[in-house]
């Protein structure tokens, strides 16, 4: 198979599979088998790409001009190639996952949701796979309709309430402000193309409008949840748990953060903006976030928002790595993206399965629970090993390679940013734990463990959390394919 | 040659086909001759399109009298595009009209329907043909006549009272038109376009040509629902027949706006004169209040029909604005956006049409459940409404694009966020269709389940493929704009 048509299948099978699975509707085990299908053929295709970009081939795909001078097209680099690698990989273990928690609470609409599901898996890849910011600004709006209906699954008048927060946040900042930069960047490069090194090089900005560039870009992304445009996430927490693990964990935030990563690599490009005084309040922002988010995630009672604020935290971390502008950061911050979404799935998996099996949300109401249902608490503690940074689990590895390369750039605000949130983070989550597996269990509760797909899900992203930590040979290299070391 | 007839052909054939209906009378073969006569012109207007795009303008001498003597019809980049858009949507619109018609006006007037349908497609036509400034007013009454009596054929009796409005309005804007003509002639001594232009600059006296100008303006931009002179527009598109809301939405204004640019672009923009008038700043001003605040005002509006007329304002709003900004990237903007939101629009209110026939109107009430008992007319709004917002790989999102980017070359900030942040509001509106259909219960006033017949919901279709296509593959949109606006500002 050639790369081109790999491109093309990456993104091609979950839409296939989206047919498939409406035209299957009226037989469910049917359905679930064409999900599966369809997530591990993506998967396969996706895997088949990964040799020759390690090899330092940069497979590409012009599909047509849309407006003169741009056209739709992909170009797999290794930071995208991860971000595929992550995503499509996870979709199988979700899929699974999905089927138990479907079916285990009965949740009405299932076709809508396997399809809607599908169509964000493909949105995702286009996302994952643009050669240009156009390219890249169609899947992300694609991804941000797409998931609506899986935010507003159960209809009630929370889920739209959430539903509206989701839309409103996330299209009000692409349209205004991502947007805008996409159009500015035009205007003054004549070219919105992906390129090592950066486009704007020759452009001759001043300070004052790169940093309003940068501004447009970072806050336009909404996605990667920097503060004020966080609100999004928690509200999107009233979609059923598997929607909330894969996109809200995986999907849907990983997008903000790759986008970002994108944009300062590909084109503001790391060495032209690196100690600029126009681009410093980035790590500012962007630390606030990660310590703000965190306060809030240690006074939340409900797990699911809990973790939502964990994620608003982590996902900072990745920006302001990224705008450390060092390849060392820049390593850790492409590391964590897979990182922190092998680690968030797996605590997202351990909710579902408490709801499910005990129709608990309440971190309050976990106690003993660790007892009844050791398997989902054990993965929930290696998840929440990984969100402190401990190893034997992936958010180790990311954080090393943050801490060292702020400490190499003697940027000790950060340093202190990562230190006092690896704090709260243990502050938030070792409670839980320590609930779960120390405190006797309430008398009369007769539940035992969730599902066995769910358990083998959360099992599975739970051993991937820890494998990272021993196996980061084929992440690392790709990340230092995006570095550029 | 046929082909040298081309320019005549387009206007012609519907206008023959009017008393032609009329002495057929059945409704059946009245309406099949509307359908040959509106195809026939398309297919005019194509071959005319790619022959303007080969040989550049097109002239023809009516009556083999050579301008500037005799009456001359005169296509170029920017004609010969208004005129496949029109042609276009009357295409589209017209085997819509059967079925939609037939349930919205009484059998015994429909053969009169089908001749004032052509009057109104053979006037808008003309417009957009003619290089003649008085034959240009005949045309502008023939179609204004026509869609006065289209209007007021509406079911709902309200529509006799908009109809009304539209015809003090639109006399009024006809007049004025003329009186400017009439400066024009007086002070050039020529009625031909092209040749008033090569004139104008020998003009001593400027204050005539003022006047001229002004009353031009303020007529047309009455005819085209220029904020504040858009009174008329929504109770007009509110309550005249689905199928002729559609055709006008898409066709109707955007003639003007073509009629605007081309007295301004090509005609006073060759006087010294007016070097420093202020036209383009009170354009830009009122473009900017128009989209404000008929945005805010689409959200809050019981009826979705009206909602889109509101939006109609607006989004005029944004093509004046690109005329406004006086450059080339804004000027594509707004011919593109004038082509884009025919599209969409005409999409939008062809599948009104459906909901209307089935529930009998379109109020939100009405609306709700929708997405399960009508789907895919409510999946076709949405394209239609994600058009209207602006997202990427619909046509919205292309004019969008230009607007923009015509906004940073004048490195005016304000007007950036303006177009931009005006999006949000059109969010705003298009949400309340989406809550109304997805998220709510179906009411006491929704439809019973079952779509809207296939003679409907094709042709409506059609339009929302055009919006996704005209999205993604912009060659023949943009591509003509650009030269429609390259030609309009001329070498510089």
């Amino acid at each position: 198979m050639s790369p081109q048509a790999a491109i093309v299948l990456a993104l091609a099978i979950p839409f296939a599979g989206a047919i498939g699975i409406a035209l299957c509707h009226r037989a469910p085990n049917l359905r679930e088998t064409v999900t599966l299908a369809a997530a591990v053929g993506m998967f396969l295709v996706v895997l088949s790409l990964v040799g020759p970009v390690l090899e330092g081939s940069r497979p590409a795909l012009f599909l047509f001009e849309a407006l003169p001078g741009v056209g739709i097209a992909f170009r797999v680099e290794p930071l995208g190639m991860l971000f595929a690698l992550v995503a499509s990989g996870l979709w199988i273990v979700n899929s699974i996952y999905s089927i138990g928690y479907m079916r285990g609470n009965r949740e009405e609409h299932q076709t809508r949701y396997y399809v809607c599901f599908a169509l964000a898996l493909a949105f995702t890849m286009g996302i994952a796979f643009a050669g240009n910011l156009l390219t890249l600004f169609l899947f992300y709006e694609g991804l941000t309709l797409i998931t609506y209906p899986l935010v507003t699954h159960h209809g009630d008048d929370e889920a739209r309430r959430g539903g509206r927060t989701y839309l409103g946040v996330l299209l009000t900042t692409s349209i205004v402000l991502l947007l805008t930069g996409i159009v500015v960047t035009w205007a003054v490069a004549r070219t919105i193309d992906f390129a090592p090194g950066g486009i704007l090089g020759d452009a001759g900005l001043t300070n004052a409008a790169l940093a309003g560039l940068l501004a447009l870009y970072m806050f336009g992304i909404g996605k990667a949840a920097l503060m004020p445009f966080h609100r999004w996430l928690p509200a999107a927490m009233v979609a059923p748990t598997p929607v909330s693990a894969l996109l809200h964990a995986v999907a849907v935030v990983k997008a903000g953060v790759f986008a970002v990563v994108k944009v300062i690599v590909y084109v503001f490009g790391v060495e032209p903006i690196a100690g600029l005084a126009s681009v410093d309040w980035l790590p500012v922002v962007a630390g606030f976030t990660i310590l703000a988010a965190s306060v809030v995630a240690l006074r939340a009672d409900n797990l699911k928002r809990r973790l939502a604020y964990s994620t608003v935290s982590q996902l900072s971390y990745v920006v302001m790595a990224a705008a450390l502008l060092t390849p060392l950061t820049v390593i850790g911050a492409v590391l964590h993206i897979a990182a922190h979404a092998f680690g968030k799935i797996t605590l997202f998996f351990a909710a579902g399965a408490i709801y499910t099996a005990a129709h608990k949300t309440e971190v309050s109401q976990l106690d003993g629970i660790g007892r009844r249902m050791p398997w989902t608490l054990g993965a929930f503690a290696i998840g929440a090993l990984s969100m402190i940074g401990l190893p034997p689990a992936a958010g180790f590895v990311s954080k090393w390679y943050m801490l060292a390369g702020a400490m190499a750039i003697d940027h000790w605000p950060a340093v202190a940013v990562i230190v006092a949130s690896t704090l709260l983070n243990a502050g938030y989550f070792v409670p839980i734990v320590y609930r779960a597996f120390l405190r006797p269990p309430p008398a009369g509760e007769a539940h035992g463990e969730a599902p066995w797909t769910m358990v083998v899900a959360m099992v599975a992203t739970a051993a991937l959390t820890v494998a990272m930590f021993f196996y980061a040979d084929v992440p690392l290299a790709l990340a230092r394919g995006v570095a550029g070391g | 040659m046929i082909r040298a007839q081309l320019p005549a052909l387009v206007v012609v054939v519907p206008l023959l086909a009017a008393p032609v209906i009329v002495l057929a009378r059945r409704a059946g073969v009245a309406w099949a001759l509307a359908l040959a006569a509106s195809w026939a012109s398309f297919a005019i207007a194509i071959a005319l399109f790619l022959e303007v795009r080969s040989a550049g303008v097109v002239s023809y001498a009516m009556g083999s009298w050579p301008p500037p003597w005799g009456i001359e019809y005169r296509v170029d980049a920017l004609g010969a595009f208004v005129l496949v858009l029109v042609a276009g949507t009357g295409a589209v619109v017209a085997p819509y009209m059967r079925r939609s018609v037939a349930a919205e006006v009484p059998g015994e007037r429909l053969y009169l329907f089908y001749a004032m349908y052509m009057l109104c497609l053979s006037g808008l036509l003309g417009i957009a043909a003619t290089g003649d400034a008085f034959n240009l007013f005949v045309f502008l009454e023939i179609s204004s006549l026509a869609t006065y009596v289209l209007i007021a054929l509406g079911r709902d009796r309200r529509s006799l009272l908009a109809a009304f409005q539209y015809l003090i309005m639109g006399t009024i804007g006809a007049t004025f038109y003329v009186i400017g003509v009439g400066l024009l002639y007086l002070m050039t001594g020529t009625l031909n376009i092209a040749d008033m232009a090569a004139r104008l600059p020998a003009v001593a006296e400027p204050r005539p040509l003022y006047a001229a100008a002004a009353f031009i303006a303020v007529g047309i931009s009455l005819k085209l629902a220029l904020f504040p002179l858009h009174f008329w527009l929504p109770n007009a598109y509110t309550y005249a027949p689905s199928a002729v809301t559609a055709f006008l939405a898409a066709t109707a204004t955007k003639v003007s706006v073509y009629v605007l640019l081309r007295y301004f672009f090509s005609v006073f923009d060759a006087s010294p004169a007016f070097a420093d008038v202020p036209f383009g700043p009170a354009l830009l001003a009122l473009s900017a209040i128009a989209i404000v605040t008929a945005s805010l005002v689409a959200v809050y509006q019981p009826d979705m029909k009206r909602m889109l007329a509101y939006s109609s304002v607006a989004q005029i709003g944004y093509i004046t604005l690109g005329i406004a900004m006086f450059n080339k990237a804004g000027l594509t903007g707004s011919i593109v956006h004038l082509f884009n939101h025919g599209v969409t629009k005409g999409a939008l209110f062809l599948l009104l049409g459906g909901v209307a026939m089935r529930a009998g109107r379109a109020s939100f009430d009405a609306l709700a459940g929708l997405g399960r008992a009508m789907p895919l007319t409510s999946f076709g709004i949405v394209i239609g409404g994600l058009s209207l917002i602006g997202i990427p790989s619909t046509a919205g999102f292309v004019s969008k694009w230009y607007l923009v980017l015509g906004a940073i070359e004048r490195g005016e900030w304000w007007l950036v966020v303006l177009v931009v942040g005006s999006s949000l509001i059109a969010v705003a509106y298009v949400w309340r269709f989406v809550e109304a259909a997805y998220l709510q219960a179906p009411g006491p006033a929704s439809p019973r389940p079952g779509e809207a017949p296939l003679a409907l919901l094709v042709p409506a279709w059609l339009l929302v493929a055009a919006c996704i296509w005209f999205g993604l593959s912009t060659s023949f949109n943009v591509g003509s704009a650009a030269s429609a606006a390259a030609l309009l500002l001329g070498p510089q």
